[in-house]
């Protein structure tokens, strides 16, 4: 009976992940506009968002693109937003690392915030499930927000040249990463971090080809392990 | 509208599909159940949060739209976008006061 409680975990994880549809869709469809705004084609921007897969990254690389930053740091400065995929994937690792490689390499494409954020906790609360449990489920939680990411961003750079200017777009993408960096403020490492990184970006925002952010990024990545290890000697010691 | 070169904008689609796919992939896919060593997950935990401040900072201080010009109401949007994330947890929560707050200013101080 593998398969019928592989089946009902795979629902389990799409009700679980339905909620995330309330965010997948004004991004994608923010994403769509975006990029129209910035000159993608359709296709451009259909292929970025379907293989990337990435909100965060794909953006971010968006705006280095309109600030004119040569290819490379834009590749650079994306791929470090994503390094938190790196760290999704090692996480669910223990967990799903013993289903065959073709279940493997499919499940890391969809990787994505919402999934590992959902698995993660329902794979520490029921410690017993099964490898094929745990596929289903987290291939179920990423079922619901994928093909609704996509088709908003569809209908967002179909819409994007009809947004006038009044709108002031161009402060979208900030709220939105700004909306995003609260929720992450955990704990005292993280703040540390955020304060670290905003400081520097700040300080070396005069520095050619975006370089500044990477700096930041770096030190604020440092001041954050710093802090981190700081907190764990004081509750050792106290 | 901006024009982007054809060629520049596939090579980041490419490079990034390939690159994001293999951050992904490089975990599950080839490490399978060997242990990191505790530094680089301490360091990774933080990128994120670390990157992601970076970008937006010097935006909300000197934004695109007005030349660089500090501009109150777009401080006020990111601050009140950051703080309703920071006491709600509750992303869209944050972005809709932020741009209620961008709007309203926006539409008061012209």
């Amino acid at each position: 009976m593998a398969s019928t409680t592989s089946k009902s975990y795979y629902w389990k994880g799409f009700r679980d992940g339905t909620p995330f549809i309330f965010v997948a869709i004004p991004f994608g469809t923010l994403f769509g506009v975006f990029a129209t705004e910035t000159g993608l084609t359709i296709i451009q921007t259909m292929a970025f968002t379907a293989t990337v897969f990435a909100g965060a990254a794909q953006f971010a690389a968006l705006q280095l693109l309109q600030d004119n930053t040569p290819t490379v740091i834009i590749l650079a400065s994306a791929l470090a937003v994503n390094l938190r995929m790196a760290m999704y994937s090692a996480s669910l690792t223990p967990y799903l690392g013993s289903a065959p490689l073709w279940q493997r390499a499919f499940a890391a494409y969809l990787i994505v915030d919402q999934s590992y954020a959902c698995s993660i906790v329902r794979f520490e609360k029921e410690p017993l499930m099964t490898t094929p449990q745990r596929m289903a489920y987290f291939l179920g939680s990423v079922t619901p927000i994928t093909p609704l990411w996509i088709l908003a961003t569809f209908l967002g750079a179909v819409l994007g040249t009809k947004i006038p200017e009044s709108w002031a777009l161009d402060f979208a993408l900030p709220i939105t990463f700004l909306a995003m960096i609260g929720p992450m403020l955990r704990t005292m490492p993280h703040v540390v971090t955020a304060l670290v990184a905003i400081t520097v970006s700040l300080l070396t925002v005069a520095v050619p080809y975006n370089l500044g952010l990477l700096i930041a990024g770096c030190v604020g990545m440092m001041a954050g392990a710093q802090a981190e290890l700081w907190t764990l000697k004081k509750e050792a010691t106290s | 509208m901006n024009s982007v070169d054809t060629v520049t904008m596939w090579v980041i689609i490419v490079g990034l599909a390939l690159g994001s796919y293999g951050l992904r992939f490089v975990f599950i896919g080839l490490v399978g159940d060997r242990a990191m060593p505790p530094w680089v997950l301490r360091h990774l935990r933080y990128t994120a949060v670390a990157i992601l401040p970076a970008l937006i900072a010097p935006l909300v201080v000197w934004p695109t739209a007005t030349e660089g010009q500090p501009d109150v109401s777009r401080m006020a949007a990111a601050t009140v976008a950051l703080v309703v994330g920071l006491i709600t947890k509750n992303v869209l929560a944050a972005i809709f006061t932020g741009a209620g707050t961008l709007y309203g200013l926006l539409y008061l101080l012209g």
